[in-house]
């Protein structure tokens, strides 16, 4: 049987491809999918303790994780679209609309 | 089987998500993404979570990675003429360093010393005996019923948000 510490590498190193992405993108959307890939990330760790804690509140949460995430994406993408609207771009180095 | 499973698994998703980071053009990024959320799934099911595995699929592969993809043909997004990353240095180095120093923290956190709390009453047999999705929904509906319905108040606020944002002007 795959240990537990194997996927919590495999989570932890998910989610560091997130926060790279996050930190080094430009373009608003990917760095809206690396949160997404960060959220799965998370959502991988909760299940697997959930499996070898022999508990099932783990997989519980990864349900409002998902419906959080859901809610933030219908969200993001919207004011995303706004930002395109007015500003004509999706580069976050080019949006500064509340730079002083 | 289990570990030959788990790594494919495991390193399509790995490489799927660096190839997200690393791509140029938006599209080619949520093609990643996507590739790199049904290997999740597929880890998923080794866990033996399947109600999850299905959910996860339905709700990120089917969802909300249309709608990435549908706000990226709507906005008519060109792959990126310069680099995909930022080139300056302080906020690629700050990037590499966090993530870094998380997965250095992590890994020492989590090595195959862990030493696992008290079990649930959950184990392999008892879940499969009743079946996942009939395990996960009593406990649903039963232990976590307030906050369940509190999310429908979040998916109500949230698709009132999205409606009045992406509308075009207030009147």
């Amino acid at each position: 049987m795959v240990p537990l510490w194997a996927y919590l590498f495999l989570s932890a190193f998910l989610f560091a491809v997130g926060v790279v992405g996050v930190a080094t993108r430009r373009n608003a959307l990917v760095i809206f999918m690396s949160i997404e890939l960060m959220l799965n990330a998370v959502n991988l760790s909760f299940v697997a303790f959930a499996r070898f804690l022999h508990s099932l509140d783990g997989q519980v949460f990864v349900f409002f994780v998902m419906t959080v995430a859901a809610a933030e994406v219908a969200v993001g993408l919207a004011i995303i679209i706004a930002i395109f609207r007015n500003a004509e771009t999706v580069n976050v180095d080019e949006v500064h609309l509340l730079k002083g | 089987m289990e570990w030959v499973l788990f790594l494919i698994f495991g390193l399509v998703a790995a490489a799927a998500a660096v190839g997200m980071v690393l791509q140029r053009s938006p599209i080619y990024s949520a093609l990643c993404l996507i590739l790199a959320l049904f290997a999740q799934g597929g880890l998923y099911i080794l866990l033996h979570a399947e109600l999850i595995a299905a959910v996860h699929i339905f709700v990120y592969a089917g969802a909300i990675m249309v709608l990435f993809l549908f706000v990226i043909m709507l906005l008519d997004l060109r792959p990126e003429d310069r680099s995909p990353v930022r080139t300056n240095p302080v906020g690629v180095s700050v990037g590499l360093i966090l993530a870094g120093l998380l997965l250095a923290e992590l890994a020492l956190g989590v090595g195959p010393h862990i030493a696992l709390g008290p079990r649930g009453v959950y184990d392999f047999e008892t879940v499969r005996a009743v079946g996942n999705t009939q395990a996960v929904g009593r406990i649903l509906f039963r232990e976590y019923l307030i906050p369940f319905e509190l999310t429908s108040v979040i998916l109500l606020a949230a698709m009132v948000g999205a409606m009045v944002l992406a509308k075009r002007k207030l009147e």
